[in-house]
């Protein structure tokens, strides 16, 4: 006999839910995170061409549109640092320590905390190099 | 029958294999009382209403794992999700997301047996042993490695919550893999490099992209995302470590 069960589309399955748009918008900030390097990269390849080159390409990241889309990438940037600490425990051997399970949450805390000091480390540095 | 006066609307999605050609939403005026599930609402639809709704459900307090399904699209055992939650506004009952429909609220588990087989889901000896050599001993922090893995009761609301399997129902999938990480985490087992062909492999746990929501929708307190994705460094370890060690730590 037929078994007639009913397998169900999944066209659009991650509209379904929250928590799947959320992971669609963290999977997507990879690529920003991405185009991000490639805009750095081509800076070093300009430093590498000389003066003129390079001062051209700063003053292009000057640009109205680049500094909108800058200000679109850290936004990218920031949710994927946020969601990268987040699932960080998900990759991680179980750990204790004093016979003590270590929370996850208490993992991506330390990691939340690590990106904010080192940021603002870097933010300051550049600052007070006049940059 | 219960007597509060409350009513709510509980809507069920109707498969009928050979009748219907695809689901179909009905909807049933069920009264209630606070400290009813929505198995229990489901049951006074079969009892007083329509005998012909399916629906899977044995224990009634959420160990046997029979009676998941999508309550208003999130997987749910429905023995322990209440309808005094939902009120007033309505409840929305579907078979499990991403399997097979059987009928009505019944989905088909039998692939996901074999996978389960797959694992080798019980203790290999690491040595043989004879009963005069006693138990084999195991330390609480050799215990903790495994534990939480051990709680997981089958109900496959894990694979309704995971998109990948729903695309690709070949992926083994996180109760299956977190059973087998339950197992190769076991101090007394020896198993771990015959499962070890099962994690490498495509249907294994790189067909995974930490979507996370397995662990999130778990009613035992599992994390199947962590067991997979620790599994894909311990597979790309014996992948790397093959090229090291003399005999390899992978076949």
């Amino acid at each position: 006999m037929t078994r007639l069960s009913y397998v169900r589309p999944m066209e659009g399955w991650w509209r379904r839910n929250p928590y799947y748009v959320r992971y669609m918008i963290m999977e997507a900030t990879s690529v920003i995170v991405a185009l991000y390097a490639i805009i750095l990269l081509v800076g070093v390849w300009r430093l590498y061409q000389g003066q003129a080159a390079y001062e051209a390409w700063l003053a292009a990241q000057r640009q109205a549109w680049s500094v909108a889309l800058h200000g679109f990438m850290l936004l990218a940037m920031i949710y994927h640092a946020y969601t990268w600490w987040k699932v960080l425990p998900k990759t991680l051997p179980l750990i204790h320590v004093g016979g003590k399970h270590v929370p996850g949450l208490l993992l991506s805390t330390t990691g939340w905390t690590a990106t904010l000091v080192v940021s603002a480390a870097v933010y300051a540095t550049v600052r007070w190099c006049g940059l | 029958m219960p007597d509060s006066g409350k009513i709510i609307e509980i809507e069920v999605l109707r498969y009928r294999p050979g009748q219907d050609a695809e689901p179909v939403l009905q909807t049933y005026q069920v009264p209630f009382t606070d400290d009813m599930s929505v198995l229990q609402g489901l049951q006074y639809i079969k009892d007083y209403i329509d005998g012909t709704v399916s629906f899977r459900w044995s224990c009634r307090m959420a160990i046997c794992g029979s009676c998941g399904m999508m309550v208003n699209g999130k997987p749910e055992l429905s023995c322990k999700t209440f309808l005094r939650d939902y009120h007033p506004g309505k409840v929305r009952v579907e078979a499990l997301a991403n399997l097979p429909i059987e009928r009505d609220l019944v989905v088909s588990v039998g692939d996901f047996v074999k996978k389960l087989e797959s694992v080798k889901p019980y203790i290999i000896p690491k040595e043989a042993r004879s009963l005069d050599d006693g138990e084999y001993l195991q330390t609480p922090a050799q215990l903790a490695q495994y534990e939480q893995f051990s709680s997981c009761i089958n109900c496959l609301l894990c694979y309704a919550a995971c998109p990948q399997f729903g695309m690709n129902s070949s992926f083994t999938g996180p109760a299956a893999l977190a059973l087998l990480h339950r197992y190769n985490a076991d101090s007394r087992d020896g198993g771990k490099a015959e499962r070890m062909e099962l994690v490498h492999s495509e249907e294994g746990v790189w067909s995974c992209t930490l979507v996370g929501y397995c662990s999130e929708v778990c009613p035992k307190g599992v994390d199947p995302a962590r067991a997979i994705n620790m599994n894909k460094t311990a597979s790309a370890a014996d992948y790397f470590l093959r090229f090291v060690l003399p005999k390899g730590a992978a076949k």
